[in-house]
């Protein structure tokens, strides 16, 4: 029964002659804010690896960019699973790291997990990625941050309807949830811009994290005569330089893939975080409440693209640039009729547009005509 | 008493030990062999997990202050190990049961996330009812779901010949993709958008914590599990029979014991106990059924079944250790800069290390009964 304390005690009593007792009381919670007074701690987890080529390299760019702050301090954790795990991760870096802004980046962290410890330590503040935050019903100490990247799928897909030959575009995505339909329809979009008659093929790999079925959904693809693929995966890694491989063009997502496909990798649609981080952070430090429903696009600096690869064409660069220009602008809608569905349905009717902050759109449910797939 | 009629070195899956035997000095020597053997084994790994952080830059007493600080070093670390603990004995025990019948089940994943879909499936149906009974049966849709499903590997090995270890980890996918399935289609509550789901429980359904602790009662059904699994195995004639099958499956049938029958509920029970761990992680900790299930669970009770020696008591000081791992884990990521595979490092040079020390028991005269 006492096998694994003696164990345990063993080591740090062999190691440290008994001094960890001592330290290890230290731990509490006045304490460790009293030594972290000086500088604000904020607190990364990300669900998978920090140096993913994707969703959690990110995130952990941009707090690279925040340790440059003065008087931050930046504490992380990558691959803490959406369980208790990550509820205990929150509170260790509240309780032993004296973290005073926690970033939970993943979505699955949000409900129950984030809303349950917020509750517990009121004086610490929560900031969620991708969570829909509702004021009142949810814990005044918490808030949600997210990007509309669509805009920068639609991006993607000016650039990969002026790079094929076949028509036919390939779309490798997780899981058939709004976030992802709404990439998935706005690449279509922005391909068909560029000519009606282009077509593309989503394949559903049904989960963020499936490398194998990824390399498969690939490759599949290219056979059936794919000649661009673009992804909305955790990792666009294996995607991209299973592509690049194939011959094929690629466009981006979540973070820059140019050096995995350098022949082939047309543009990307990135995260650009840091101007969401540097903000709270400002805030925390000045005082004053980090804000809590914070949405943005290219426009506000949430999002941004990669550069343009050698394969794109000048006037495929103006095309993408001219639309990039009316979005920073704020005078550009992807969603504005008339548009039909892919099974025949007219969703959104002609004149009519919804602007991205449009809570309709967050729960979308349908893929747009010339995608060949369906939601379920 | 059973347990001395065995010799330990024919029985290599054997539990070790008992410290419940008799008090005579040869009993005391081949207790004092059963912990001093893994407690060596131990220490050798954190010599050499010394040596591996040495190299990637870290300092090892700075990491090992830290781990113990991490799991053990306040009330808070202490309750975070707890936590972390709880599903681990469950699952652990879904590989140490059926190891005394020789059986090496290691698809305990599938058994809790298929434990996990069809405790919510209940909770759906039998949603309006008082709490207790609303629990009850999700906790009984658990452990009968989960426990259909080893036992549906352990028939597939009784009365297919399908190698048992490899159905179970089959096995373990097909249940995340059906729970995958069932939560993303007929189980999906429509108001779960980006993380499809089962409809939520509701706060007033959900298992609470243990008065004083910041620890769910999972930790209680674990420790309960592991007791009544040692009694079981020790001290019945079923466990008996059990370890008989494992000892020598032909001496077990010419002493005419249903060899089927002893591996059928022996697998039954097994996956129970995972089916359970799914059941606490809906009602105690998501409120509801989802992708969140898949956490591993069920692999990282494979280790601490075997680092335990598939002895159920035992398992409850490898589980400690494992979630103390666990909860160290993220101090040594926020304040040595370590990967997170670190902590991937450390269990796998204990498993290792406690593989190998097997070969040991029985090399040191001190320990051997004599005369």
């Amino acid at each position: 029964m006492t096998v694994d304390q003696g164990m345990s005690r063993r080591m740090v009593l062999g190691a440290l002659g008994g001094a960890a007792a001592g330290t290890a009381l230290s731990g509490f919670l006045p304490l460790s804010r009293a030594l972290a007074a000086k500088k604000l701690v904020v607190g990364f987890i990300y669900v998978g690896p920090r140096d993913d080529f994707g969703y959690n390299q990110a995130h952990a760019e941009a707090a690279a960019m925040l340790r440059s702050m003065s008087g931050v301090k930046v504490v992380e954790e990558e691959k803490v699973p959406e369980t208790l795990d990550v509820q205990k991760t929150m509170e260790s870096m509240i309780n032993l790291d004296g973290a005073e802004l926690v970033f939970p980046t993943s979505f699955g962290y949000f409900d129950p997990h984030m809303l349950k410890v917020a509750a517990k330590y009121p004086d610490v503040e929560f900031r969620h990625c991708g969570g829909m935050f509702k004021a009142g019903t949810h814990p005044a100490n918490t808030g949600s941050y997210f990007g509309y990247i669509d805009e920068g799928q639609y991006l993607n897909g000016i650039a990969a309807g002026h790079a094929t030959k076949s028509k036919k575009l390939g779309f490798v995505a997780a899981k058939p949830i709004p976030q992802v339909l709404r990439n998935i329809n706005a690449f279509t979009l922005g391909a068909r811009s560029v000519d009606p008659s282009i077509t593309t093929q989503v394949i559903f790999t049904g989960d963020w994290s499936m490398p194998i079925k990824e390399a498969e959904a690939t490759n599949g693809l290219v056979n059936a005569g794919v000649d661009v693929v673009t992804c909305h995966v955790d990792s666009p890694k294996v995607v991209v330089e299973t592509a690049e491989r194939r011959g094929a063009f690629t466009c981006g997502y979540h973070a820059n893939q140019a050096p995995l496909a350098p022949k082939g990798y047309l543009t990307g649609a990135e995260w650009n975080w840091i101007t969401v981080y540097k903000d709270f952070v400002t805030k925390a430090q000045a005082g004053e409440k980090p804000g809590q429903f914070v949405r943005g696009g290219l426009k506000e600096g949430f999002i941004k693209t990669s550069a343009y690869g050698p394969a794109v064409s000048p006037e495929s660069k103006a095309a993408g640039e001219a639309v990039k220009a009316k979005m920073m602008a704020g005078d550009f809608s992807i969603f504005s009729g008339p548009i039909s569905t892919n099974t025949g349905k007219e969703i959104v009717a002609a004149g009519k547009t919804y602007g991205q902050t449009d809570l309709w759109l967050e729960g979308m449910d349908w893929l747009v005509e010339g995608v060949v797939g369906s939601t379920s | 008493m059973v347990d001395e009629t065995a010799p330990l070195p024919t029985r290599p899956l054997a539990p070790a030990g008992s410290p419940l035997a008799g008090l005579s000095l040869d009993a005391l020597r081949g207790t004092a062999e059963a912990v001093l053997i893994p407690v060596g084994a131990l220490v050798a790994t954190a010599v050499v997990f010394g040596i591996f952080v040495a190299l990637a830059g870290a300092d090892p007493l700075e990491t090992y202050e830290l781990m113990y600080r991490g799991a053990f070093g306040t009330w808070f670390s202490w309750q975070n190990t707890l936590q972390r603990t709880a599903p681990l004995l469950l699952t652990a025990l879904c590989v140490a049961l059926p190891a005394q019948l020789g059986l090496v089940i290691i698809g305990g994943e599938g058994a809790l996330v298929i434990g996990g879909m069809c405790s919510a499936a209940a909770g759906m149906a039998m949603m309006g009812a008082p709490p207790w009974l609303l629990l009850g049966v999700m906790a009984l849709a658990g452990m009968a779901a989960g426990g259909a499903w080893i036992a549906l590997a352990g028939a597939l090995r009784q009365f297919r010949g399908v190698n048992e270890t490899i159905s179970s980890l089959l096995l373990a996918y097909i249940a995340i993709a059906l729970m995958n399935h069932m939560v993303e289609g007929p189980l999906r509550d429509p108001a779960s958008l980006n993380k499809p789901s089962t409809p939520p429980l509701g706060e007033a359904n959900m298992i609470g914590s243990i008065p004083g602790l910041d620890v769910h009662w999972g930790l209680v059904f674990g420790l309960v599990a592991c007791v009544a699994s040692y009694v079981l195995m020790r001290r019945t004639t079923f466990g008996f029979g059990a370890r008989m099958v494992g000892g020598n499956v032909r001496a077990a049938r010419m002493a005419g014991l249903s060899v089927a029958k002893l591996g059928m509920i022996t697998c039954f029970l097994a996956g129970a106990a995972a089916g359970l761990a799914g059941m606490v992680e809906v009602a105690a900790v998501h409120g509801s059924a989802n992708g969140s299930l898949v956490a591993g669970y069920g692999y990282t009770g494979i280790l601490i079944a075997f680092i335990a020696r598939q002895n159920p008591l035992a398992v409850i000081p490898v589980a400690l250790m494992f979630g103390g791992i666990a909860a160290s884990g993220g101090l040594l990521q926020r304040r040595l800069d370590l990967p997170d595979a670190t902590i991937l490092v450390l269990q796998g040079i204990a498993f290792v290390m406690i593989l190998a020390s097997d070969t040991l028991y029985g090399r040191f005269r001190v320990f051997q009964p004599r005369g």
